[in-house]
């Protein structure tokens, strides 16, 4: 490996990194915004315009908050658990194909921070990982609501991971390939939501559940738990489990959009065939996969909000019935359709 | 089974358009209900309880005979009044305190009294720095 393709990887983690730490930030602000139109309410006004600077100031709060470590608490795993549930949420970016290639100055450059040829392994495998962190943080506290909250999570995450994991079963026997660039270069012709409506609702109810978001927020109920496996949390290493959780949303939506949704790709237009001479044009066709990527993204995550908005909390029960007697057999029931149809030529 | 299956996704599905509604009309065509305080003031209903006010009849004269009506049936005790006469040997309230950190604002002092020297207006911006502040001499409750 050269000089200048390390320091375009480098280049590419550091802008991806700050983008999703922005994008982080930004979807506090959009999803305060959006809760509080439906409610209508403004949501934050008062910090610049529209309360635009409102997440910068929240940050710049919660840094110079006092950080408390609880007396009682299992001090390394207390403070190891907010790192671990960061880093698996912002790590699970690296696979995610967020545009085709750029070309500048003769050097091309793949939108994606590595093609690993089991990225969805590896997404969920990280996803698994970040509830070890809800559980360490859970159970070092020493708080009854805290460790309610971590068993809770730990509990969800297992049910709901099952049928997410055989719900996009669907979309691997359609690709044949694990990669997610060899997912987003199949639906070239026709996105997979519309090949596998049953498993992209299914991934869909399972990622919100994964997220931890109403209407599956049971992990931080606060009419029971208080705040959840965070109540013994403050200063940076609470922002953190907000960043985590946030990211997770991101990473969440990106997945949607990469496994049903067509990824970086416009439906009629096969954006990676076209060659325009002009430079501008160039720029413009390299850049409008990110964008088109943005947006598909950005309408999960308001569906996400939008959910938030609409629907109350799942009773604990409900939650456990849903996942193993409702999802659990249509993700079966949607493998075997898929494998059946395959067979037959008809997909 | 199958039907009720679908109209229990027709109503969740009706939740999400319900919300949506209310997000397009508050973020395109209306007002949020809110009012942004500081800049925006709430004008009260004309028979809002908000802070007291004593009255003075058309020659300028207060109207208060300081029966101490109010001072007795107010609930909360928070009418002071010390009575004195004036020249013309008439009854008159030398001092009239309403302390309104401990007014309830129900109103009562207003119908007791029998010559309708007492009123209540719709100013409810109370916020003192001060418990002294909050305390309503004549002067003030005397204002224009």
């Amino acid at each position: 490996m050269d000089l200048i393709t390390l320091s375009i990887m480098l280049l590419k983690i550091i802008v991806v990194f700050i983008a999703m730490l922005l994008g982080v930030a930004y979807l506090t602000w959009l999803e305060r915004k959006v809760l509080g139109h439906m409610q209508v309410r403004y949501g934050p006004m008062r910090v610049g315009w529209h309360g635009l600077l409102q997440p910068i100031a929240d940050g710049i709060k919660l840094f110079f908050k006092e950080d408390i470590v609880v007396d009682n608490a299992n001090k390394v795993i207390y403070v190891l658990a907010p790192f671990v549930v960061t880093v698996c949420a912002f790590a699970s970016f690296a696979v995610v194909p967020f545009g085709n290639e750029l070309t500048i100055f003769g050097q091309t450059i793949p939108l994606r921070i590595a093609d690993v040829n089991i990225g969805i392994l590896y997404i969920f495998a990280l996803s698994s990982l970040s509830v070890y962190g809800l559980t360490f943080a859970g159970w070092s506290s020493n708080n009854k609501y805290a460790l309610m909250g971590g068993l809770r999570a730990s509990a969800q995450m297992i049910s709901y991971e099952l049928p997410a994991g055989l719900s996009i079963i669907g979309v691997l026997m359609l690709t044949g390939s694990l990669s997610m660039v060899e997912i987003v270069n199949a639906q070239k012709d026709l996105w997979f939501i519309i090949k596998q409506p049953l498993g992209f609702i299914l991934f869909l109810i399972c990622s919100v559940a994964e997220c931890n978001r109403t209407p599956f927020d049971l992990p931080e109920a606060e009419s029971e738990l208080v705040a959840g496996f965070h109540v013994e949390y403050s200063s940076m290493k609470f922002a953190l489990f907000f960043l985590a959780e946030y990211a997770h949303m991101i990473v969440m939506a990106s997945l949607v959009t990469t496994l049903f949704l067509g990824g970086w790709q416009l439906p009629f237009i096969d954006i990676s065939s076209l060659h325009p001479t002009t430079l501008i044009g160039q720029l413009v066709v390299s850049l409008l996969p990110i964008c088109v990527f943005g947006v598909k993204v950005f309408c999960f995550l308001f569906f996400l909000i939008w959910l938030r908005a609409t629907y109350p909390r799942l009773r604990y029960d409900q939650l456990m019935k849903f996942g193993w007697k409702v999802l659990f057999p249509l993700a079966l029931f949607n493998i075997v359709l898929t494998a059946i149809l395959q067979i037959f030529n008809l997909l | 089974m199958i039907g009720s299956i679908i109209k229990r996704i027709w109503a969740l599905l009706c939740g999400l358009r319900e919300t949506l509604w209310y997000f397009l009309k508050t973020t395109i065509l209306g007002k949020p209900i809110t009012l942004m305080y500081p800049e925006e003031k709430w004008t009260p209903y004309p028979r809002f309880h908000g802070l007291h006010k004593l009255l003075r009849d058309d020659n300028g004269k207060e109207k208060c005979v300081a029966c101490c009506l109010c001072a007795a049936v107010c609930p909360a005790q928070c009418i002071t009044i010390e009575t004195a006469e004036n020249e013309n040997n008439e009854k008159y309230a030398s001092s009239y305190q309403i302390d309104i950190s401990r007014c309830i604002f129900c109103g009562y002092c207003v119908e007791a009294c029998p010559v309708g020297a007492l009123l209540m207006t719709g100013e409810y911006e109370l916020a003192e720095y001060t418990r002294e502040g909050m305390l309503y001499n004549k002067e003030r409750l005397l204002r224009e």
